[in-house]
């Protein structure tokens, strides 16, 4: 049997090395040059993160054994800390980073609005009802309070989907819907906030910001299930995507089955963003900077669905690493540095833009 | 006007203790020291309070909106809200501030600062409304951030924020009214004047240009003050969304656009809204009290989504 | 409105009945009785058009007369709220999303570039209804793509960002991603606008040399009536949802069918270039004068 040959094609079109990766067969694969780079750095990045991560609290373990217990060799007790402990939750931080990152590229993507996302269309608000609700008004367990973030979440954006839609969810006003529904869940929020009593209020106000602490395997197996099925299913609609962001005509006319990518898309950015909130709580800025940052290293138009996945992995990973490092472990949740530093970043951006007269 | 007499009444009669009218009326015009007295004398200076902040909040949503060109620019949108609150949590947290006379300063500076950092990141030359909303949305952000990190670390400062940060008019009194009346004054003498120049601004920048109008000056002296008027009202009753977005709407649906007849109907119906929110909140909640922040988040959400769903795509 | 008996004795002579019943067996595209609204406003009712083969048609008509709404009636954009839109005999609804796409091409009014996006990337994407998950990028695309830009001169901008280029070469662009799209039926919905004289020429001379040597079917919506009549074979006359008159423009562009589609006073005389009608407007005194005894008799 010959085996396939397959060659590169530089397309001659672009400047950007955009690669096709072709067999004899017809059958052919895109490849983006510069993506593909960004997306291996980024995966190494997080790959570091994690590591100093596990290596970083009460009792820190110098990288090298990280990895050695990591591949099974290390002794007894680095195993415990490492595996039972930490590695847990690193994971977790890696799988929320990612569906957020990619919840925010979606977002964004569909409502063609660099603002687009969760946090600001009051996904992260829904969520947060639903475990304030849980947390004020039943006291209830920490499963339960990760079960009502979930349903809190779900609720608010097919709620958001269902109030935008008007023969089909126009970008803007899926934006607009979405700032609404955002402040009155807020106002309830804080309603319950008052009604707390303060040992209440102030676990509340927590995981209102989003932390990794005390995560464990039993937050990574869902995690890690739906995004094994979510995250196949959008990149197979992730070539729709790209064209819709030329406007709902053009890629109509291009035989793209607009409504239907689109809601394939906004269920899965729903469930992914939801899942991720319910296991760390709103943490705030990866979902609208990891697309932001992704776009700029890849310097590609499209939607930058998988360089944005990698970045919000790696940003929370390090983000987390760096809370611990500079104020202690366990310290200060890991939502607090990303709403920080994504506020920073986000100002830089606007004085660059503006600088470079875009925006 | 007729409406806005009647809930200011309907403000000092209602409440959580239930007087008669008879009460009321001893209360307002023969004032003895009794218990009823003392209760119409608190729902007096609320009731000012609420119609002070609420023609402030109205007017600088107004005077925002016709200075972005956006019609759902709102003094939370553009972070003024976020950075009070942060400086109010800064005064409680690190200079021992607890009087509400002693933080209103602190939140008026916050204000003050982030309406003109926004002013500065979103472009003094240039502004458009993307970059305004991108500006303040990205400050609100990370005060926000900072405000958490506050609130955790200490269970104090979370004991008093969590009640100040959605807005209330419970804590009036007559030294906190005496503290923004002058600001309050200033500010909407300063909008109502700006109203021509800015009816210019609104048809572009290039058109307002031709019309002789002096774009740079009539925004700066437009954004000080939304500014002033947001800040102070911010301070004396914490953030309040969307009586700044609201009412401009409701306004240019009767008036047309013309900031002439909107900033003053906004100045008049604003505090009816607010007014309104805070006598239901007395009443849907009672013998407690339901916060007027949230209830004007509550009646104020599904009017602008209404807003959004009525408007045609294109209009967006 | 009914249609002028003179014009339609010129062009296919048929009544509104037989519009009404004839099956279109014959071309490629056509309407039969459609009801356009949006929302519940209606634009068109009964409305039924056909396009015939190879032909350059042009819609015209004044302003909301239906002719955009029509073309994306035409490009299965809106769906009819009765009636039907047939592509090669079937129900253009009814027809898998790709397959249109490969048949019939739209350049809408209003398309958006992503930030950033590159001349050579965007054409490329016109590529999209013969692309599959595993056949992303062949090297058929890549030749098209070529010989798109090359086409309609914006081979030396493959490198360019979209936002840089100035409008005429933009719109040149957008039709390259439509031919990329390779499509025998190509719709443009006022591919003109915004553009100065020059560069309206140079769109509508690209789209003669697309119907002329490729004997692409060309549907386009124009503003400009004279433009119209130079460039079209076939034109169809809009006013108020109704056909008025359609035909080749040299027998039907007369001064009272302009009057009657446009209430525009007007002579027609002999394009000195190409021959074709050429509609020039009666002087100001002239109209008013009619204006006033009309406003005198009423």
């Amino acid at each position: 049997m010959r085996t396939p040959t397959t060659r590169t094609a530089k397309t001659p079109t672009a400047s950007r090395a955009v690669r096709a990766l072709r067999t004899p067969g017809g059958l052919s694969v895109r490849l983006d040059l510069r993506a593909l780079t960004v997306v291996v750095l980024l995966l190494a990045a997080a790959l570091a993160a994690s590591v100093l991560l596990i290596g970083t609290g009460d009792y820190p373990i110098p990288a090298g054994d990280v990895l050695r217990t990591l591949l099974g060799n290390g002794d007894r007790g680095q195993e415990f800390i490492v595996n039972e402990l930490r590695l847990p939750r690193v994971l977790v931080g890696l799988l929320v980073g990612a569906s957020l990152g990619l919840g925010g590229a979606l977002f964004q993507s569909i409502s063609r609005n660099p603002l687009g996302s969760p946090d600001v269309l009051g996904l992260s608000q829904g969520s947060t009802a639903g475990a304030l609700v849980v947390i004020v008004l039943m006291s209830g367990s920490a499963t339960a309070v990760t079960l009502g973030a979930l349903v809190g979440g779900l609720v608010t954006g097919f709620a958001i989907y269902l109030l935008a839609w008007k023969q089909g969810v126009h970008g803007y006003r899926l934006v607009l819907v979405g700032i609404g529904v955002s402040a009155i869940v807020t106002a309830v929020n804080g309603y319950l906030l008052t009604k707390a009593d303060l040992v209440d209020a102030a676990r509340a106000v927590v995981w209102m910001t989003g932390s990794l602490n005390g995560r464990g395997w039993e937050q990574v197996w869902p995690l890690l299930g739906l995004c094994a099925v979510l995250v196949p299913l959008i990149l197979v609609n992730a070539r729709g995507l790209r064209m819709t962001e030329m406007g709902d005509d053009v890629s109509y006319a291009l035989g793209v089955r607009v409504e239907r990518v689109r809601l394939v898309l906004m269920v899965s950015a729903v469930l992914l963003t939801a899942a991720a909130t319910a296991a760390a709580g709103p943490v705030g800025f990866v979902a609208l900077t990891a697309p932001q940052l992704a776009r700029r290293l890849t310097r590609s138009p499209g939607p930058n669905l998988v360089p944005s996945l990698c970045m919000g992995a790696t940003l929370l990973v390090t983000a987390d690493w760096a809370s611990q490092r500079a104020f202690g472990a366990d310290q200060l949740p890991v939502g607090v540095v990303t709403g920080v530093l994504g506020g920073i970043y986000l100002l830089w951006l606007l004085v660059t833009e503006r600088r470079a007269g875009r925006i | 006007m007729t409406v806005l007499v009647l809930v200011a009444l309907a403000s000092i009669a209602i409440g959580a203790k239930e007087l008669s009218l008879e009460q009321v009326w001893h209360g307002l015009f023969h004032a003895s020291g009794t218990y009823g007295d003392v209760v119409v004398d608190e729902r007096l200076s609320r009731t000012l309070l609420g119609l002070l902040a609420g023609a402030a909040l109205g007017l600088s949503g107004a005077v925002l909106q016709a200075l972005t060109r956006n019609p759902l620019a709102d003094p939370g949108l553009l972070g003024i809200n976020a950075g009070a609150s942060a400086a109010v949590v800064t005064a409680i947290t690190y200079f021992g501030v607890t009087s509400l006379s002693g933080y209103v300063w602190f939140a008026f500076a916050g204000a003050a600062a982030v309406g003109a950092l926004v002013w500065f990141l979103g472009g003094s030359r240039g502004a458009t409304p993307v970059r305004l909303a991108l500006a303040g949305t990205a400050i609100s952000a990370a005060l926000y951030g900072y405000l958490q990190a506050v609130m955790i670390m200490d269970d104090a400062a979370l004991s008093r924020m969590r009640f100040w940060t959605v807005g209330s008019l419970s804590s009036a009194t007559g030294s906190t009214i005496d503290q923004v009346l002058p600001f309050l004054a200033v500010g909407t003498v300063l909008a109502l004047l700006l109203a021509r120049p800015l009816n210019a601004v609104a048809m572009g920048d290039d058109t307002a240009r031709a019309l002789g109008a002096h774009l740079g000056r009539t925004r700066a002296l437009a954004m000080l003050a939304a500014t002033v008027l947001c800040g102070a009202a911010t301070a004396a009753c914490g953030p309040i969304v969307f009586v700044g977005l609201m009412v401009p709407h409701a306004v240019r649906s009767f008036t047309g656009p013309d900031l002439r007849w909107i900033l003053p109907y906004a100045t008049v119906l604003s505090p009816v809204l607010l007014l309104g929110a805070d006598v239901v909140g007395r009443i849907v909640a009672r013998p407690a009290e339901l916060q007027v922040g949230i209830v004007t988040a509550i009646i104020g959400g599904p009017v602008f989504i209404f807003l959004v769903r009525r408007r045609r795509t294109a209009q967006l | 409105m009914k249609a002028t008996g003179k014009t339609h004795a010129i062009s296919e002579p048929r009544t509104t009945g037989e519009t009404n019943n004839r099956r279109s067996t014959v071309n490629r595209l056509s309407a039969e009785n459609v009801t356009l609204a949006y929302d519940q406003r209606v634009i068109a009712e009964q409305l039924s058009v056909e396009i015939p083969d190879n032909s350059f048609t042009v819609i015209v008509g004044p302003n909301a007369c239906g002719k955009s709404t029509l073309l994306r009636a035409l490009s299965r954009m809106l769906r009819p709220s009765e009636g039907r839109v047939l592509l090669d005999g079937q129900v253009i609804q009814s027809t898998p999303a790709k397959k249109v796409a490969r048949t019939l091409g739209l350049l809408p009014q209003s398309s958006i570039a992503p930030d950033g996006i590159t001349v050579g990337d965007l054409v490329g994407r016109g590529r999209y209804p013969h692309q599959g998950l595993l056949r992303q990028w062949s090297a058929e695309d890549e030749r098209v793509v070529q010989e798109s830009m090359a086409r309609t001169g914006v081979a030396d901008l493959a490198d360019r960002h979209v936002d840089e280029l100035s409008g005429g070469q933009r719109q040149r662009v957008w039709i390259a991603m439509a031919l990329a799209q390779q499509t025998p039926l190509l719709l443009l919905d006022e591919p003109t606008t915004y553009l100065d004289i020059q560069h309206q020429i140079d769109v509508l001379d690209l789209c003669a040399e697309l119907h002329e040597e490729q004997g692409r079917t060309l549907v386009a919506v124009l503003h400009d009536l004279n433009h119209a009549a130079r460039y079209a074979t076939h034109l169809i006359a809009l006013r108020g949802g109704r056909v008025v008159a359609e035909g080749a423009p040299n027998d039907i562009v007369t001064a009272e069918l302009v009057e009657e589609v446009f209430g525009l006073r007007c002579q027609v005389i002999d394009d000195p270039e190409t021959g074709t009608p050429l509609v020039v407007p009666a002087a100001r005194r002239a109209r008013t004068e009619v204006r006033a005894a009309a406003t005198e008799a009423s």
